[in-house]
This record gives C-alpha cells, structure tokens and sequence, in this order.
C-alpha cells in the first residue's frame, strides 16, 4: 500500500526527506518545548508571575498556549491528522474544540462566581 | 426477486457504501469517534478541576510543593524533575510506537516488533513510575493538622522551612488503638490512627516558641489591595496584616504571626492528617487529592489498557497475522490511541503540575 506522508512542519518551513526523519524532528520540537516548560515551571520568572493578560499570569497563558502547540504537533504528526483529508480534520477537531471551548468557559466563569461569593459574603469555608 | 432491491442508483457514489468516507478505513474511523468522544470525558474532568480551582483560586495547593520526590533521591527537594522524566517517557513512547506504525507500512516486520517492544517497555515504565507517586503522595511529607472547618495547618519553623510534626510533637502514653470492625459489637470503625495525636502535636507546638503555621491561604497582590479605596478591601488589608508575616510573597502561602498560629492550633485544631486520601488531604483541600487521584488514575488506566493493546499487537506481528494480512492496519489503530494517551498526559502535566 502507498502511503503518501506530507513531510514539511511549521508551514513548510521545515521539509524533511523521509517519513522516519520528520518522526525525530517532531520529536525534538516536543521535547525543547517541553524543557521549556519545566524550566519556566522551575524557575517561576518573576516578570511572568506579576504580569497579567485577562486576569491570568502570563506564566500560565506560556503554558497553555506551549500545551497546545505541542497538542497540534502530536495530533498532526503522530496521530498522521497532516496525511488526512481536511473533512476528517475538521470533523474531529473543531467538534472537539467547540465543545471544549464551551464547557471550559462556562465552568471556569461559574467557579469564579462561588469565589467571589465565599468571599464577599458570610460563609467562609465549607469544605 | 422483485422485491429486493438489488440497485439503489448509488453505486460507486459516496454514501453508497464499499468505499471509504473520508479517506479512512472503518476500523480507523471507529478508532478517532472513540478518541474524540474520550477527550470530551478528560476535558470534563480537567474542566471539573478547574471549576474546583476557580472556586478556591485563593487557597488551592501549589503544585511545586506537593510533588517535589524523586525516586532514590530521598529528602532531596526536586520539584517537576520526575513529572518531567515521565512527559518524556511518555513522549518518547510515542515515537517508538509512530515509528512502529511507519515501519509497519514498509512491512518490515521486524522492526515493527522492536519499535512495538520499546513501545511497552515505556508505557510499563510511566505507570510504574504513576503508582510511585501515588505511593508518596499517600503517605506524606510532613504531616499536618486538620481544623474543624477543614482548613489544613501546616509547621513551619522561623526561617519558613516545613516541619515534620514527628519532629516537635511530644509523647503522650495512650492506649489508644484503631478500632476495627472485626473487634466490635457494633459495625464501626474507629479514625485512622497517625504517628502522633493531635494532642501530642498540640503540646509540642506549644512547648516550642519558634514554630509558626500556615494555612491554605496564599497571599494577594498587596500593592493592588493596599492602593484600593474600597472599605472592605481596607478591612482585608487590616485582617492580613494583624494574621500574617510574609505578605511581600505574593502568591505564596501565608503565614501566621506566633500569637495568631497558637490560636488557630488551640480553638480549630481537631486532628493530624498524614499523606493524603479521598476525604483528608495534608498538602490542602482534599478536593486537590480527589481531582489528583481521579484524574491520574483514569489516565493511568488508559495508559495500562494501551500496554495491554500494544501488548497482544506486539504478538500477532510476532505470529506474523499482519504479514499474512497484507498490512499492519492495526499497528497504526493501537497507535492512534496510544498517542491520544500522550496527548491527554500533555494536557494533565499542564493543569496540574505547571499551571
């Protein structure tokens, strides 16, 4: 069976000559973000935890925005989502995005209301 | 027959069946329906998490301070090390397996075996290294007290260092012993009995002039709240000054004055908490503990059942039913959820132990 693998990351930017090749490329992209990550997490900026955007440190928008991207290489890469054809794509990742999207929304901003309601008002701890 | 009909004028077009929609093989279809449908049940519990954090953003345990063992490296802090040792592990299993998937379209049997073998071995080692952590984080680390209210108290001595409570607790003679079922009358079991009473800790404390407590609270930024012309903002800034010592760490945890600690040990202690399980947690709310062993323990699960999948693949390449097959579809199946694994533990190392 031929198996036709598209061999170029980060918009083509980066053209690898074999299927095996791209493997260990994606592979080193994960792991210097993951570094990344564990460095941040270990060293804890300070510039990064006093800054905020949207009522979130920018530490943390760093590590979900870096989650994500690592997310995008796992799926496209080594799930082959990049070899599917683009109805296959968007039939799984916008279904799941949306729906993400969704219930992160609305339980994050309903967790926020109880806080300010513990807080603002007489009961101080529950459980 | 007349009756049957034999053609519906389809033939050859998309729904008309015998040719694959969207490009993808059945079994591969069925596999990314299962795939999405599981990553809607993790984000429901990574989403339930972080209602649970929103709802308690001001006294949620900090992460670095709950896993910071490394196995052999006893009493050596090292916060993240580990995790991070298993997100490679983990990483690097789905190489193993994505080149196993890629050797298996070349049919080349025996490198398939080798990558699907390196493949386990991984996946056997990150859930090893899963039930170490649970074991940790079930016995503890130093040891606290739990109040009336569920708050969680912890010792610190006067240069802000944890204390283990073995360390200061006095001995008090008791005869006290765990109740069992199988002792008694009646069908009830007694509290779980921990290395010192609440009473030993009590006098320990009080008997050592330099420990101070913490509680869960972390403090705020004191720059935003002291600029505030709000009363009840000027309340609170009141409140934190007369409780705590170390409001310039922001985001940190806050910790009692002597006075205020010799209080909160005396009128809300009620008992000592060792390690962490579904109702009493020593490194703060127990809500952290339920979300960590659900969470973990789910994904743990998924990562056994894919060693076990690898594992009867791994023999039928060996047996040679794929080589015989014509293609080594299933390989790349097994991969599609061993990688969705990595995927979801991308996502629970983030909201657990980075964010």
């Amino acid at each position: 069976m031929a198996h036709e693998h598209k061999l170029e990351i980060f918009r083509g930017l980066l053209k690898f000559k074999s299927n095996v090749t791209k493997i260990w490329g994606v592979f080193t992209v994960l792991s210097i973000v993951t570094v990344v990550e564990v460095a941040l997490g270990i060293i804890k900026p300070d510039f990064l935890t006093v800054n905020r955007f949207m009522a979130m440190k920018l530490l943390n928008w760093i590590f979900i925005i870096l989650t994500l991207f690592k997310a995008y290489y796992i799926t496209w890469d080594f799930m082959h989502m990049r070899d599917e054809v683009k109805a296959m794509r968007r039939a799984v990742v916008w279904t799941a995005v949306f729906l993400i999207c969704y219930l992160v929304l609305i339980l994050l901003i309903e967790g926020d209301y109880i806080y300010e309601v513990y807080k603002n008002n007489y009961i101080k701890f529950t459980f | 027959m007349d009756a049957t009909v034999a053609q519906t004028g389809t033939e050859g077009k998309t729904w008309g069946g015998g040719n694959r929609p969207l490009n993808a093989s059945y079994g591969k279809m069925m596999m990314w329906f299962f795939i999405v449908s599981d990553a809607l049940t993790f984000s429901g519990f990574l989403a339930s998490y972080g209602f649970s954090r929103f709802k308690f953003i001001d006294s949620w345990p900090i992460a670095d301070e709950v896993f910071t063992h490394v196995p052999f490296l006893h009493g050596v802090p090292a916060p993240m090390y580990y995790v991070a040792f298993m997100t490679f592990i983990l990483i690097f299993s789905s190489v193993t397996m994505v080149l196993a998937v890629d050797a298996g379209h070349r049919m080349q049997k025996n490198k398939v075996i080798i990558y699907l073998f390196l493949t386990v071995i991984g996946g056997l080692i990150f859930v090893g290294s899963q039930a170490w952590e649970w074991a940790t984080f079930i016995k503890g680390d130093y040891g606290a007290v739990e109040t009336n209210g569920g708050k969680i108290l912890q010792f610190l001595d006067k240069d802000g260092k944890r204390v283990a409570i073995g360390e200061f607790a006095t001995t008090i003679p008791t005869t006290a012993e765990t109740h069992t079922e199988g002792n008694g009358i009646w069908y009830m079991e007694g509290g779980t009995k921990t290395s010192h009473t609440y009473e030993e800790v009590k006098a320990g404390f009080l008997a050592n002039e330099n420990l101070l407590i913490r509680d869960q609270e972390l403090i705020p930024n004191m720059e935003v709240l002291r600029a505030s012309e709000d009363l009840a903002d000027k309340q609170e800034v009141a409140r934190l000054e007369r409780s705590y010592i170390n409001l310039d760490e922001t985001g940190e945890k806050a910790i009692y004055n002597r006075e205020m600690s010799v209080s909160k040990l005396v009128n809300d202690g009620k008992l000592v908490v060792e390690g962490a399980n579904l109702k009493h947690n020593e490194y703060g709310t127990p809500l952290f503990a339920d979300f960590f062993f659900f969470i973990t323990g789910f994904h743990g699960f998924h990562v056994f059942s894919g060693v076990i999948f690898n594992l009867i693949i791994f023999f039928n390449v060996v047996i040679g039913t794929y080589e015989r097959r014509g293609h080594y579809e299933m390989v790349e199946k097994v991969g599609l959820y061993w990688h969705f694994v990595d995927l979801v533990w991308v996502f629970v190392f983030t909201f657990f132990y980075l964010v």
